[in-house]
């Protein structure tokens, strides 16, 4: 890996261990194992080949929607020279040992931090590089010729006219030893990878309904159940009666788990019908029972003091602050987000002589495996994990708790029936459930001297870590999820005095990651502040961010690229304004250009420029589709959405009180990715940071009014 | 109670509570699964379905009225899975995690049927109710226009 991939990932905080590079290696003299047991010959853990000449690629990470097992399979397709139309991605099975994260290191078995394609970037083509030498070697014997006359194209192995196909020779190639250290192309010799014809391989399967999601697995026997949970966090049952929910026809039974009380019924609807049926006494001893506007006012209290978390400081900002010409300041407010998948949480769980069997959207097998065993009193070795297509997570489905997979399993201990029972959350519970992007107030103040040259900076930080207490958060390291994003901007390098702080402020409402972390507030905080700044100074923007980032290339390079692109200062038309942000997030660098109109005090978004910096483009079509999947969920969560708390409990349950955005607010959107020779990056997430301060920019250049709370038009 | 809904083009017997919405009926009764579950209240699209042509939210939709229409799911729209709008979603890698996929295609088709040549508005006004998580909107309007025969906007990343 070069410096350039080691440094974003260490910066994720992850556990960095040397697995990075021997893990890459590692796997092409891997033992034939782990892979499931289709038909074929399996090469190692990562590729199979069957008599038909089908190469499947065993994919260690998740699909929900961002197209890493595309991604996967088209890496292994090119340093194999398969034929990619015979090409298929089929889910790992729950192997921690095999299947691990690169980037979390041994035994971590997960997707996140927009690491799947980067982490696996050597290890998938050391596994293909490996099993092609293989082949390469089987068809030198068959053909009696040397393996240095043989070319490889399309899963066919040839020397002029004599010639044998992946099909043919993979039963015996797979018997072969794999090559201790494969040789991996160099990128000049890629035909697929970075091209178009890179294309999604799930597109037959979910535009016909056929896809198999978990709430569609339905094994043979399988039940319902629906959890009637507590009204305020850390509240816990205190009684209940059963006796009108088990009269409702096709309810099976009720029991007590510790999320809460678990109808349970032969259909989803006989399930509803009989929690609508429960009753439930709760205590609230222990239940979190403030106030958003409550929690918005200790927040904004604390955050006129530095936190007692030092995060970085430089020089002595106070006194550069005395002597500014002008200060620019600003306090931010960011409400809670639910992550809101398409899909709302489940999992379905069976418990049967002795083993457990788990069907999930599975993001974190390395906690959901041991956590069902742990409820299950097993040995993990008795779990099994099958990860099904998975509608959405944007974070959600990794979580320390496993609570989706906690669910299930506690219901089917409770059942003790050895049936497979499916733990659906409604969209209600979803909402309501907790795990959110958490609320954070920022104040900034920036110290301008006369030319308008940002000399002081002083940030203070509030909010409720999510990484604290986890392996995410390396002793002696701020929480990323406050942090990251303003700690080591490339701003604050040219600043000579600055001092960033926070305040880790304790509320009882499950918090998590939310696509892009702690990047999604701190991205608007930066890029905000820096055309606050640039009006303050009587700059352009542009010219601003141009002169400041002048010693950070790839942020030079995406900027320059996005504004080339849309034509800056040029907009769409009369009364249309743009505005600009640039941010690094998962070691990629995403720039926009937002073209919008006001219309009744609220911005309209018609276009979004954007320009990448990820490294090399594995799928050139998936990454502009995560650029626009990205920004479209960071721009409904920053139009309408909000979680507020009255008295403790959600005020939102569902997409009429917490808008979706729709097809109408989707604005075009224009990506083009900054050419580069550097290994693979994330872009899930990093398409989510810059749209909120881009929109604000747009927002503060046609109305000189500065955006310092979220969302721009509360629904 | 007993009843007969034609789904697909076939008559199905089933025996669930009248008031039970169709997508439940559709989901755990005739193991029609690509119709989606996604919010219960009629607000996000997922389990849209045609009834008598007309696209309709399945999970607000209780089956006692259903007798004597012609529903028809996603997995009726075409046998072959060929629709146009189908084949436009391919071609254009409409989908990302695929869940509300179902629906959007079914609220597509219904619109091309009525309106073979739709302006933006028009798609705006027939995706309205269609939620995508993954914000896949500018690829369905894309592909609503590739499947109508019109020119498509859509254009994979440059690079450079």
């Amino acid at each position: 890996m070069t410096k350039h991939t080691d440094l974003s990932l260490s910066r994720r905080g992850f556990l960095l261990t040397s697995a990075v590079v021997a893990g890459g290696f590692a796997v092409g003299c891997s033992p034939a194992s782990g892979a499931k047991g289709g038909a074929g010959a399996i090469f190692n853990p990562f590729v199979r080949i069957d008599a038909e000449g089908v190469v499947t690629v065993i994919a260690k990470h998740i699909e929900f929607g961002q197209g890493t097992h595309t991604g996967l399979a088209a890496i292994v397709a090119e340093e194999l020279d398969a034929d990619w139309s015979k090409v298929k991605a089929e889910a790992a099975p729950a192997d921690l040992d095999v299947y691990y994260n690169t980037v979390f290191g041994k035994g971590n078995m997960g997707t996140g931090g927009s690491s799947a394609i980067a982490n696996s970037w050597l290890q998938y083509r050391a596994a293909a590089a490996g099993a092609r030498a293989m082949l390469v070697e089987a068809a030198a014997k068959k053909l009696g010729l040397a393996a240095s006359d043989l070319t490889v194209k399309d899963g066919v192995i040839s020397a002029g006219d004599k010639k044998a196909t992946f099909a043919e020779l993979a039963g015996a190639a797979a018997k072969l030893k794999p090559p201790a250290e494969p040789k991996l192309k160099d990128a000049a010799q890629f035909t697929l990878i970075g091209t178009d014809r890179v294309r999604r391989l799930d597109n037959g399967e979910k535009t016909t309904g056929k896809a198999i999601f978990t709430i569609d697995k339905k094994p043979d026997g399988e039940r319902t159940a629906l959890i009637a949970r507590a009204p305020k966090f850390g509240a816990a049952v205190k009684s209940f009666d059963a006796a009108e929910a088990k009269k409702v026809p096709g309810v099976v039974n009720v029991v007590q788990v510790p999320s809460g009380v678990a109808v349970v019924a032969k259909d989803f609807w006989s399930a509803k019908k009989g929690r609508d049926a429960l009753k439930v006494e709760w205590d609230f001893a222990n239940a979190e029972t403030r106030s958003s506007a409550q929690l918005f006012d200790e927040f904004r209290k604390l955050a006129a003091t530095p936190g007692p978390e030092k995060v970085q400081s430089k020089g002595d900002a106070g006194a550069a602050m005395k002597k500014a010409a002008r200060v620019v300041k600003g306090t931010f407010e960011f409400p809670y987000l639910a992550h809101a998948t398409m899909e709302p949480m489940n999992a379905i769980a069976q418990i049967k002589d002795g083993a457990v069997h788990v069907w999930t959207g599975s993001q974190f097998p390395s906690i959901d495996k041991p956590t069902a065993a742990g409820i299950a009193g097993v040995d993990p070795s008795k779990v099994t994990i099958d990860t099904l297509m998975t509608g959405g997570s944007f974070g959600r489905r990794a979580n320390f708790q496993a609570d989706f997979v906690a669910d299930a399993v506690a219901v089917a201990k409770a059942m003790g029936d050895g049936q497979p029972v499916l733990v659906q959350w409604t969209r209600e519970d979803d909402m309501t459930g907790g795990k959110y992007r958490p609320m954070v107030v920022h104040h900034v103040e920036a110290g301008l001297d006369k030319a308008g040259n940002i000399v002081a900076w002083k940030h203070v930080i509030v909010s409720q870590p999510v990484l604290a207490g986890t392996p995410f958060n390396p002793p002696g390291q701020p929480d990323g999820s406050v942090v990251e994003g303003a700690h080591k901007s490339p701003y604050l390098e040219t600043v000579a005095d600055h001092d960033i702080t926070a305040h880790y402020a304790q509320v009882g409402v499950p918090v998590l990651w939310w696509r892009s972390v702690g990047h999604t507030h701190t991205a608007h905080v930066m890029e905000h502040m820096i055309d606050l700044c640039a009006g303050a100074a009587r700059k352009d923007p542009v010219a601003y961010r141009r002169q400041l980032l002048a010693k950070a290339p790839r942020h030079l390079g995406a900027l320059n690229l996005a504004v080339e692109k849309s034509g800056y200062p040029k907009s769409l038309g009369r009364g249309h304004s743009l505005g600009v942000a640039v941010h690094e997030s998962f070691g990629s660098i995403v720039a926009m250009v937002a073209d919008v109109t006001m219309a009744g005090g609220a911005p309209k978004v018609h276009k979004v420029t954007v320009a990448v910096d990820c490294g090399i483009a594995v799928s050139p079509n998936q990454i502009a589709a995560q650029m626009e999947g990205g920004l479209g969920y960071g721009l409904g969560a920053a139009l309408y959405d909000q979680i507020t708390l009255t008295n403790g409990e959600v005020d939102q349950n569902n997409f009429d009180t917490y808008p979706s955005l729709r097809i109408s607010d989707m604005p075009a959107v224009d990506t083009h990715i900054v050419p580069s020779t550097n290994p693979p990056s994330g872009v899930g997430e990093p398409g989510t940071p810059p749209i909120a301060p881009a929109v604000a920019n747009a927002v503060l250049a046609a109305t000189g009014k500065a955006t310092f709370k979220l969302p721009f038009r509360p629904a | 109670m007993a009843i007969t809904l034609n789904i697909n083009g076939q008559d199905r017997q089933l025996d669930a509570p009248g008031d039970t919405p169709l997508l439940w009926a559709l989901r755990d009764d005739l193991k029609l699964t690509g119709t989606k579950y996604g919010c219960g209240i009629a607000q996000c699209g997922a389990c849209t379905v045609h009834v008598d042509g007309q696209p309709i939210r399945a999970c607000s939709t209780p089956i006692e009225g259903l007798a004597g229409t012609k529903i028809v799911t996603i997995e009726g729209l075409a046998a072959a899975g060929d629709h146009p709008v189908q084949e436009a979603w391919r071609k254009l890698d409409v989908v990302q995690c695929g869940y509300c996929q179902s629906g959007q295609i079914m609220s597509a088709a219904a619109l091309l049927a009525n309106t073979p040549k739709p302006t933006d508005a028009d798609i705006d006004a027939a995706m309205a109710g269609n939620v995508c998580r993954c914000a896949s909107y500018a690829r369905v309007r894309a592909a609503i226009k590739e499947a109508a025969g019109m020119n498509s906007a859509a254009a994979p990343a440059q690079k450079g």
